[in-house]
């Protein structure tokens, strides 16, 4: 582990894609448990930085660690270490609910009673016992989110990486999935998020706001607010992407 | 390997629930045997023959008779001039014009020489030479006919006698010969697809990136995507087996543990292939375009339809790099002339190296991170 409890630290990563930069020098820690968002408006290179935190993608430079680990050399136990839920989703809408905690779990090593005991565990908080053998396809948007966040901590991970978890959902299942998302921090995950909705940032410990791929603005929501003499993230958001 | 059980799992949950592909899987591949061994040939019955006899004498009719007694020939028309002939030519209601000139008969009697034409339709230039050589037989057979009755000539006119023996195929039946490479044709587009396809789907829905976070090992990917349709690809070969057995009466002489110990070495080249476009590929429809690219190309040349031997030399090069070519070639020692382990060694040995290449660049491709 880290340490003094920061459990992913960034110095100066910095990835280019031929001329174009996409992250410029980000530098930034996140502590253990907190709630951090990485704001940002689309094209600001969010997902890019994610992607790198995750080792799906190889930096260009810069010295990372992620759950003390370096991400250029130890990606696979980062890997065993976070959990990760993309824009898309990664259920297998054609599989039922079970399956896929299943295959999941199954791939990360669990044991076939650890699974069970698992699934019945997270199925349960999100009150979708009953839709354990629906298959995917049938459920609503909302459901598969909540289901999907579920898979992504099944493995018990330090750190879960959020890439806009909430796009495309109504504002009361936003409500609930951040309901989920408190609630994961108390036991302690780290939770790593990316949005555009700026009144997700107020949920938020700790944000930080990208612009062309440079983080230019990073404090509490209520800081960056008093900062700015505004009343909202977004009034914050706006001030900081106008220049 | 607990890992690979999981995906394996997966996998075949998703082949078995998938209401489109199952009956691809299964019953395709019967309808392709099916109906491309029946379609499938080079032997031509009934050619259309016009004939124009301008002659009418009895040697004329005589000549017509063996035409006419061919199993290979239906006579379409009879006309008195070759203009209308030529027509039924052009309308392709004729493949092939006989016109026996005027004095056929005379000058077969007087000058001990006469002349007939054959014209044959040769957009088709195999079937042409078919045709011609069937139309050639036939006057030769009544020249002999001549040589015997009309020159009174006594004993044997052919002093040196040929006889034929067909070895490995004595009724020199197509669909022996077509069915064996049909099978691999059959696995083939089983293992290039399904698995490529498969890798590349999980790419458009974002189900890879999911998995690529996870610590899941490069080698167990790959073996939990490529087993599923290596064991759905044998189970079709015995599909195909049993229906070339049964319902074609194919002789498999050979043994068919060999055929299969071959399809499976033969099947991870195959896949290999398939996997390495789905690494250079982000969408199935470029998937789909650079396998039928490859596809295509390594059918055609593969001996399937037209013996690699009279292939230009450059293609008989390349075609050592063909998989599809190889298989064929081994199913076809192993089904109809009963060759062991022995006499396919050289080939067998071939399609080794080319499944080490082909799985070692899909796995140098296929990337957890980019």
């Amino acid at each position: 582990m880290a340490e003094n409890g920061i459990i992913i630290k960034a110095v100066n990563l910095t990835k280019k894609f031929g001329n174009f930069v996409a992250n410029d020098n980000l530098t930034f820690e996140v502590r253990q448990g907190e709630i951090f968002g990485f704001l940002g408006a689309n094209g600001a290179g969010k997902t890019t930085a994610i992607r790198i935190l995750c080792g799906l993608l190889k930096p260009t430079s810069g010295q990372i660690e992620v759950a003390g680990y370096d991400v250029y050399k130890e990606t696979e136990k980062i890997k065993r270490n976070i959990g990760y839920m993309s824009q898309k989703f990664s259920l297998y809408e054609d599989l039922t609910v079970w399956e896929n905690f299943r295959f999941y779990g199954g791939i990360y090593g669990l044991s076939g009673k650890e699974i069970r005991k698992k699934t019945g565990y997270l199925l349960d908080k999100l009150q979708l016992t009953a839709a354990r053998d629906k298959i995917i396809s049938s459920l609503p948007l909302g459901w598969k989110q909540k289901l999907a966040f579920s898979i992504a901590i099944i493995h018990d991970p330090k750190i879960i990486f959020l890439d806009e978890p909430t796009s495309g959902v109504d504002p009361i299942t936003r409500r609930q999935f951040w309901d989920m998302i408190y609630e994961t921090a108390h036991e302690g995950i780290t939770i790593f998020v990316t949005t555009h909705y700026m009144d997700e940032a107020e949920y938020c410990e700790r944000v930080s706001v990208m612009v062309d791929g440079k983080i230019v603005a990073m404090d509490t929501p209520r800081a960056l607010e008093d900062k700015y003499h505004v009343e909202t993230m977004e009034e914050v958001f706006l001030k900081i992407a106008r220049g | 390997m607990r890992t690979i059980l999981y995906i394996l799992q997966k996998e075949f949950l998703q082949v078995f629930r998938n209401k489109v592909m199952l009956p691809i899987i299964f019953i395709v591949p019967i309808v392709q045997l099916l109906i491309l061994s029946y379609t499938a040939t080079f032997e031509i019955k009934n050619v259309n023959l016009f004939v124009v006899d301008m002659d009418r004498s009895p040697a004329s009719r005589e000549l017509l008779g063996k035409f006419e007694g061919s199993p290979f020939f239906r006579i379409v028309g009879y006309a008195f001039s070759y203009k209308s002939a030529e027509e039924a030519l052009k309308k392709d209601i004729a493949d092939q014009i006989l016109h026996i000139p005027q004095d056929f008969g005379k000058n077969l009697d007087k000058n001990k020489k006469a002349k007939i034409r054959v014209t044959t339709n040769a957009i088709d230039g195999s079937a042409a030479s078919l045709m011609s050589v069937y139309a050639i037989s036939i006057i030769m057979d009544y020249n002999k006919d001549i040589i015997i009755d009309n020159l009174g000539l006594s004993g044997d006119p052919e002093p040196i006698k040929m006889t034929f023996s067909y070895w490995f195929n004595p009724e020199l039946d197509y669909i022996t010969y077509m069915v064996p490479g049909i099978l691999v044709l059959l696995v083939t587009i089983i293992g290039m697809f399904l698995s490529g396809m498969n890798v590349v789907r999980e790419k458009e829905i974002g189900t890879i990136e999911q998995i690529n976070v996870t610590p899941i090992k490069k080698y167990q990917l790959i073996i939990g995507k490529l087993l599923p349709f290596w064991i759905i690809a044998l189970a079709d070969l015995a599909l195909g087996l049993l229906i070339a057995r049964l319902i074609f009466n194919i002789p498999i002489l050979g043994n068919i543990g060999l055929i299969f110990f071959v399809a499976c070495v033969y099947l991870l080249v195959i896949q290999g292939m398939g996997l390495f476009i789905s690494t250079v590929t982000n969408t199935q429809q470029q998937a789909m375009f650079l396998s039928w690219f490859f596809l295509v190309i390594f059918i055609l040349m593969s001996g399937l339809f037209t013996p690699v031997k009279s292939m230009t030399s450059w293609a008989q090069i390349i075609n050592k790099a063909n998989p599809i070519a190889y298989f064929i070639e081994i199913i076809r020692m192993i089904m109809l002339k009963g060759s062991d382990f022995s006499n396919i060694k050289p080939l067998f040995f071939a399609l080794v190296f080319y499944a080490i290449i082909s799985l070692s660049l899909a796995t140098w491709r296929y990337r957890k991170v980019a």
